[in-house]
């Protein structure tokens, strides 16, 4: 329930040090209570600027799916998608923990945060998957 | 004043091209100049005649400049907006508002493009592209831009409206039976769905048939007053509509990935032509990918949203189809140099002189281009015509 107030760094890296701390925290705008994302200093809906961070809760299903392919017989192919997460916003992610050629719209989504290049980022894995073998995201 | 009043005010009145293909050994501001000084020369004029200057380049951030100062021109009106593909059709308006303010007399609209042959290759772009155009919800997801945003587009128009990848198919085999008919077009074999459909997967649901082409190539094109127009070599091509709308940059924040801005460029470029889209008898979509074509013909009214799948099939779209769509071969099979949309002006302008030959649409009185850029960010709709319709 932070506000966005930081005066010493802007909503981009609010965001990742949020995730750096294994948490996964969106926008919601004060003025409309629409839900923002990606991380902004005003409200793109409504122009509002008290913007609160919330936890994400993390549910989400896939909207759009596209695998790209890599070399054939390599084994890297990877879905590319767009995540509509339960708050209203929609992000582009990886399916993780899931063949990608098997990833289908509307499929229900757990976020899981991960290391990438020395960065934590947002992916996603099939919603039953993550209860087994992850626990419930953070 | 409304926008109303500046419907025919503007013409064409001369288009050129150079390095479609490749043009090996040529710089982009060498084949640009060529397309520049064709153009100038198509309209009756010479490079002292220009005073205005359109332009913009993936690969300068100030390209106007060297533009200017190669051409030898010191222009009284100068717009450098860089909407991405889209951005030669968008140029229109403001050019269209410094004519008629009397700050010119002669815009000259014009893009180059060595990306296939150049020093400055696509790949080196794309890296370039992500520290300029920085995507960073994007691109740690390593989508392979653009053809990805295109694909999860195509995705979500199949699963809305059960549009199949064979519709897809048609549209680039549409797109190759008019380039049949057009000596100037890159690619010209016989391609068939079956071999859309089995050619390379790049991005599911598109394959390497699906996509534009990488090519070469400089258009250009000068804009006059009407009644300067009129006294020039060449049948003025008048300016009915115009208009540009941008919702979003990146595909994940679009709204809806089955309805781009092109609903409202087209809207307001009808509404200043005072046209519906049953009154335009050719076509000219921006194909970066072939999903382009099928959200194009929606949101601009030429069928309602979801049927483009059926409107293409068949052949719909193809020489002797319902619509002619595409008629050069497109971004799909004639040339697409990094930024196609100016390709779309000069097509619409010789469709309306009726200098075509094979691929000439009959008695062609009005005709639309409609630019895209970006991955479905910008779209500008353009509205020509002939002394008839004004």
């Amino acid at each position: 329930m932070t506000t966005n107030d930081h005066s010493s760094s802007g909503p981009d890296a609010v965001f990742q040090d949020y995730l750096a701390q294994g948490e996964f925290r969106i926008q919601q705008c004060d003025s409309c209570s629409r839900h923002v994302f990606y991380p902004r200093v005003l409200c793109p809906h409504c122009g509002g600027t008290r913007l609160a961070w919330r936890a994400a809760s993390g549910h989400g299903a896939v909207y759009a799916c596209s695998v790209v392919m890599g070399k054939p017989g390599t084994g890297t192919d990877y879905a590319v998608v767009l995540v509509a997460l339960q708050e209203g916003v929609r992000m582009m992610s990886h399916v993780v923990d899931c063949d990608p050629h098997a990833v289908k719209i509307g499929m229900p989504l757990q976020a899981l945060i991960i290391e990438k290049e020395g960065k934590p980022l947002v992916v996603f894995a099939p919603e039953k998957l993550v209860e087994t073998s992850h626990g419930a995201a953070r | 004043m409304s926008l109303r009043n500046l419907r025919g005010k503007s013409a064409i009145v001369g288009v050129g091209e150079a390095g479609v293909g490749d043009a090996h050994g040529f710089s982009a501001m060498e084949i640009l100049a060529q397309a520049a000084i064709r153009a100038v020369a198509d309209a009756g004029l010479t490079m002292q005649d220009i005073d205005g200057l359109a332009t913009c380049s993936s690969a300068s951030s100030m390209w106007a400049l060297p533009v200017a100062e190669y051409l030898g021109l010191r222009p009284q009106f100068i717009d450098s907006t860089m909407l991405g593909g889209s951005s030669f059709i968008a140029h229109l308006m403001p050019a269209m508002l410094a004519l008629e303010s009397g700050q010119c007399n002669a815009v000259l609209v014009c893009y180059g493009s060595t990306q296939k042959t150049g020093t400055f290759s696509r790949k080196a772009m794309s890296d370039a592209f992500k520290l300029i155009d920085p995507l960073p919800y994007e691109h740690p997801y390593q989508p392979m831009l653009p053809p990805t945003a295109y694909a999860l587009a195509a995705s979500r128009h199949m699963h809305e409206f059960g549009t199949t990848r064979a519709q897809l198919a048609e549209v680039a085999v549409a797109a190759r039976r008019w380039a049949q008919l057009n000596p100037q077009a890159c690619m010209r074999d016989p391609l068939s769905i079956e071999d859309v459909l089995n050619s390379r997967m790049i991005s599911t649901p598109l394959t390497v048939r699906d996509c534009c082409l990488v090519t070469d190539g400089a258009g250009a094109f000068v804009l006059m007053r009407a009644e300067r127009a009129r006294a020039e070599k060449q049948k003025p091509v008048y300016v009915l509509g115009n208009a540009t709308a941008v919702w979003n940059r990146q595909i994940s924040s679009m709204e809806e990935l089955t309805v781009t801005a092109a609903t409202e460029s087209g809207q307001r470029a009808f509404d200043m032509a005072g046209l519906k889209p049953s009154d335009v008898s050719v076509v000219g979509l921006y194909d970066a990918f072939t999903i382009n074509t099928l959200l194009f013909l929606e949101d601009l009214g030429f069928c309602p949203k979801g049927e483009a799948g059926a409107f293409v099939q068949d052949g719909g779209i193809a020489p002797g189809g319902r619509l002619p769509v595409n008629t050069n071969g497109g971004g799909l099979s004639c040339v697409h140099p990094g930024m196609y949309g100016i390709f779309l002006v000069i097509e619409a302008v010789r469709q309306l002189r009726g200098d075509c030959g094979a691929r000439q649409v009959k008695d062609a009185k009005i005709a639309l281009a409609h630019g895209n850029g970006g991955t479905l960010s910008s779209q500008s709709t353009a509205i020509f015509g002939l002394e008839e319709t004004l």
